[in-house]
């Protein structure tokens, strides 16, 4: 299947793996703002992911371990950012840039013994006859377990959210923390516990990049991932299904871009480094207008800090 | 210059000639020399390649210097700022190491008339600031030949970081070489508008990979397009550093930046009191461009020929831009047996005939 | 079992107390970090916060204090008016790199004629270019109910890609040879946002960053405006109430954010930094809103924030020269110095007591 010389089959297939650590980082923080927090640290927990990732990978000699590890990372760096906006009851907008800002620092400080150090193949899933399939094959089944992990994760999200009884107590905390805790839940512990959720995804993305899609170790190799993670949660109007459209979307213009260009296609080439922020805000002004609920569609408590002897 | 901040030249220089009278009393010091780069110097590429330099240094002249270094500076105020913080540290010799810290440099260098600048990939120069580059497209034509052999589906990958003349440079030269050991070659040029970004080049990569490129060369400072290399089963060549961990494929060998050899030349200059304002433009001859080793994967008559080109422009019996070569639109640029001179090259801002891809304005 | 318990208002005391306190953490984590690393801690915390201020040269490094601060005060001061409103603005760099585009451009159109007139066109430029920056998400926010944090967020990225469009084609100097970056504005004199008074680094962009902070203060305290403004943050529903119109606060307020951003850009472009390249803007739009929020959103503490922020890029400046620390736990320095600010922050709105609370 070839369009105006590209191979639309090759591009699905890229555009999978390329969105992958975005769409892990964009689900895990999806969890938390559900809850009702808002942590823009999204790019520092992912940093601290990769590196985490990485070292753990390296010194373990297993890549499993190594992303079991930058999920941690990730979830130790969430917790801080918990402790401080859920009991430290700090502004959750400025702790997040500081988390950022304090999580590119440790990385680069753990990272000073990494650099130039090759990690441990994370090799692809054997799906045997499935990857020989035309079309769909080289789409969907020559990929490594991560890429599955965080399409299943986008499913068990959804029955999480939508079918399970704590799904309906994180939203409700989400929504008002205040009726929440009338009704007996423990507010904080449900936050801290989506944060480190949510942590540990973003770290799972930031292994992703350092152990499978670059791989190796370089300071600030996140280069605004977490951003566009957190952009994307908006996008989707906190919803876990278009989290997945609003990933892919973004990895895909942005894959389409370099493939164009990789074709000899003559395009104004700074102009579409562009395309993948202007098509996300028109997307987003297409989906608010068609429900103008768009505004209305984040958690009510987002952000709020909440206190209960109120 | 106007008024106000002639009072402020004026103030510094005096804080300046003071440090100066102070320094000559202890004339038995250590020399001080400081280094600024633009990147962490983990970066792996550029900033690291500076910092070895830095290394190559200490290694040199042991206790006879004090180095230092500040990362990560923005090319703007701050780097005049930390610049001015330099000097006032007592630091005589100084190295900016990036193309925007230009006029930063000329300014602080106005300010302090006895302390030695020296600005990397700039033009501007004055009785105490030097200039320096490398001639990175020596080293692209050694490479270049080498794709030119390799390539089975006469398709080669260049991943561009910026439109500037010395990425312009590397294009053409490795364009010319390929095509000269295989007239049949085609280069695809993606720009990733980023000198580091790992995401980006990984998908610059994969993209020219999909357009069946099975040679690939880059000029932005990533290892990952060597993992997507790996992946595919292509070739690549290391960049700014060696990148030896992903040899003997897919890297096939490497351009490297070498500062250290003008680096050390410099201090020595300052130590011998020899040290004088140049514009240094050096390659493979002075060491200032290291081809890294040619891996088992090619073939040894395609290494010995690469090689050879590498002697014979370091030996300087070889120029990468003679003529005759034409501009890609068709025009006239080098008549047969002519050269290019420096000034042309500097101000690069054109493909070579036979290069297709769009040159972006 | 520890409680906390509100106060009826926010304590006097502690509002000065914490922050004096935050810093004294600071130091102890800090130089038990650099300690670590190998550094002397007692130098470390003296090179980062005595000797800019007190130490040799400080004459020169009280100066660039203000440098560094003054665009961050700037824009801080019209981040805080949208914030205190609810309404959250978080691509204030996008909207310096327009303001100082639009400056830049008006100049170097005008280049070279000499005229009074260049520079208060280029303080209308900046300030209009980060206006309609600003204005984007406000409009879409309005018409369609997009959601401001990720449009603001989401122009960061366009603007950047401008900005590398303009440095390497229309704002190219022609006389550069073919390399990236404008003409240099601080060699045209008038264009150039020089110092006021040598060596003070008090240039036009800090005098209006003072005066911002001024005017937010009156609009905030003393005008209607400023009353809707926090009634909007405090209880939206009852705004509506109050006789808010929610669109024009809106407006109102990324535009102000917007504007202010854009003249901190222009200020900056054609002073400090002096020439359009694809990376002068080092992050001041993201800084500018942690120092909103260490400031508690209020002028005189933007003020204080600003110029701390600015001491410790200064003074971690210096660490590296002189300690030889890595850039990177000079970062980690400043993300626990914010950590510690923002925990403590606690202790000004709440009082802590063993103990079930009463109420």
């Amino acid at each position: 299947m070839t369009l105006g010389g590209i191979d639309l089959v090759a591009l699905m297939a890229m555009l999978m793996v390329a969105s992958t650590p975005i769409l892990l980082a964009a689900t895990g923080e999806l969890i938390a703002e559900k809850a009702g927090v808002l942590n823009l640290g999204v790019e520092g927990m992912m940093i601290m992911g990769a590196i985490g990732g990485f070292a753990g990978a390296v010194m373990t000699g297993s890549p499993a371990l190594g992303f079991l590890a930058g999920a941690g990372a990730g979830a130790a760096m969430a917790l801080v950012f918990g402790f401080l906006t859920q009991v430290l009851l700090s502004n959750q907008v400025a702790t997040g840039l500081a988390l950022t800002l304090f999580g590119m620092g440790l990385s680069a400080l753990i990272g000073k013994g990494f650099e130039g150090v090759r990690p441990p193949a994370t090799g692809k899933l054997d799906l045997g006859g499935l990857a020989d399939l035309p079309v769909l094959g080289p789409v969907l089944f020559r990929h490594d377990w991560v890429v599955y992990l965080s399409l299943a994760l986008i499913v068990a999200v959804w029955l999480f959210l939508h079918l399970s009884r704590a799904g309906l107590i994180l939203r409700a905390v989400g929504e008002n923390h205040d009726a929440a805790h009338a009704l007996g839940y423990r507010v904080v512990m449900v936050r801290l516990a989506a944060l480190a959720f949510g942590g540990a995804l973003a770290g799972l993305g930031g292994a992703y990049l350092s152990l499978v899609r670059v791989p190796q170790w370089t300071e600030g190799m996140t280069a605004g991932a977490g951003w566009i993670a957190l952009a994307i949660v908006v996008f989707a109007s906190w919803r876990i299904e278009r989290v997945l459209l609003g990933a892919y979307l973004f990895g895909g213009v942005t894959v389409l871009q370099l493939r164009l260009q990789a074709a000899g296609y003559a395009i104004p080439v700074q102009l579409l480094s562009m395309a993948p922020y202007v098509i996300t805000i028109l997307v987003l002004v297409i989906i608010s207008a068609r429900h103008r609920r768009g505004a209305q569609a984040a958690p009510a408590a987002l952000g709020r800090i909440f206190h209960a002897s109120r | 210059m106007n008024r106000r901040s002639f009072m402020t030249t004026t103030a510094i220089t005096a804080a300046a000639l003071s440090l100066g009278l102070g320094r000559a009393a202890w004339a038995a010091d250590p020399l001080k020399v400081a280094f600024m780069y633009v990147g962490p110097v983990g970066d792996m590429g550029w900033s690291f390649q500076h910092d070895q330099g830095r290394q190559a240094v200490e290694a040199a002249f042991g206790d006879k210097v004090i180095t230092s270094y500040v990362e990560n500076v923005p090319e703007g105020p701050d780097a005049e700022r930390v610049l001015t913080q330099m000097a006032l540290a007592g630091n005589q010799l100084i190295f900016a190491t990036s193309f925007g810290y230009m006029d930063a440099v000329m300014n602080v260098a106005a300010k302090f008339p006895n302390v030695r600048f020296e600005h990397a990939t700039g033009y501007k120069r004055a009785d105490n600031v030097s200039t320096y580059d490398a001639r990175f497209y020596e080293g692209r034509a050694v490479i270049g030949t080498i794709a030119g052999r390799m390539t089975k589906t006469n398709k080669i990958g260049y991943i561009g970081s910026f439109p500037i003349p010395e990425v312009v440079q590397g294009i053409n030269s490795a364009f010319i070489h390929a095509r000269k050991v295989n007239p049949a070659v085609e280069m695809k040029v993606v720009w990733a508008y980023t000198w580091f970004d790992p995401a980006k080049e990984a998908d610059a990569a994969a993209a020219l990979i999909a357009e069946g490129v099975d040679v690939l060369m880059q000029h932005t400072d990533s290892t990952a397009p060597q993992a997507k290399a790996q992946e595919a089963g292509i070739y690549t060549f290391g960049q700014a550093s060696d990148m030896g961990a992903f040899a003997p494929a897919p890297r096939i060998s490497s351009i490297i930046d070498n500062w250290g050899p003008y680096y050390v030349a410099r201090v020595g200059a300052m130590l011998d009191g020899s040290w004088a304002s140049n514009g240094s433009w050096e390659g493979i001859g002075a060491g200032a461009v290291g081809i890294g080793e040619i891996s088992d994967a090619v073939p040894a008559e395609v290494k010995a020929e690469a090689l050879a080109l590498a002697a014979a422009i370091g030996a300087g019996t070889y120029h990468p831009f003679t003529g005759p070569l034409n501009k890609a639109d068709g025009s006239a640029w080098l008549a047969a047996g002519q050269v290019a001179d420096d000034g042309m090259l500097s101000g690069l801002n054109f493909f070579v005939e036979g290069i297709t891809a769009q040159m972006p304005q | 079992m520890i409680t906390l318990v509100a106060r009826p208002a926010p304590s006097r005391f502690w509002s000065w107390a914490t922050p004096v306190l935050a810093v004294l953490a600071t130091m102890l984590a800090g130089g038990g970090l650099f300690a670590l690393l190998g550094s002397d801690p007692f130098e470390a915390i003296r090179v980062i916060f005595w000797d800019p201020l007190f130490g040799a040269n400080a004459g020169y490094f009280r100066g660039q204090l203000f440098i560094k601060a003054g665009p961050l005060i700037l824009i801080a001061a019209g981040l805080a008016v949208g914030f205190r409103a609810g309404i959250w603005n978080i691509g204030a760099e996008g909207q310096y790199i327009i303001g100082a585009l639009c400056g830049a451009a008006v100049a170097l159109a005008a280049f070279p004629a000499e005229s009074a007139l260049i520079f208060p066109a280029m303080v209308l430029a900046g300030a209009f270019g980060g206006w309609v920056w600003g204005m984007i998400p406000a409009l879409l926010k309005n018409r369609f109910g997009a959601s401001e944090i990720l449009v603001s967020l989401m122009l960061v990225y366009v603007a950047q890609n401008l900005l590398a469009w303009a440095a390497f084609g229309p704002l190219k100097n022609p006389a550069g040879f073919g390399f990236p970056g404008s003409r240099n504005l601080q060699q045209y004199p008038s264009a150039h946002n020089a110092e006021l008074i040598a060596g003070s680094g008090v240039h036009w962009g800090v005098v209006a960053g003072i005066a911002a902070l001024i005017g937010t203060y009156v609009l905030m305290n003393r005008h209607i405006a400023g009353f809707r403004i926090q009634v909007a943050g405090d209880a939206p529903k009852a705004a509506r109430f109050a006789g808010v119109a929610p669109a024009r606060l809106v407006g109102f307020c990324l535009g102000l954010s917007g504007a202010l951003a854009g003249l901190a850009g222009m200020f900056e472009v054609a002073g400090p930094s002096g020439q359009v390249t694809d990376s002068f803007n080092a992050g001041y739009g993201f800084t500018a809103i942690i120092v909103a929020f260490l400031g508690r959103l209020n002028p005189v503490g933007i003020l204080l924030a600003g110029l701390l922020m600015a001491l410790t890029y200064i003074g971690g400046d210096m660490a590296q020269l002189t300690l030889r620390l890595p850039a990177a736990a000079i970062q980690v320095f400043q993300g626990l110095l914010l950590f510690f600010l923002l925990g403590m922050d606690l202790l000004t709105n709440y009082t802590v007591q063993w103990g079930k609370a009463r109420a």
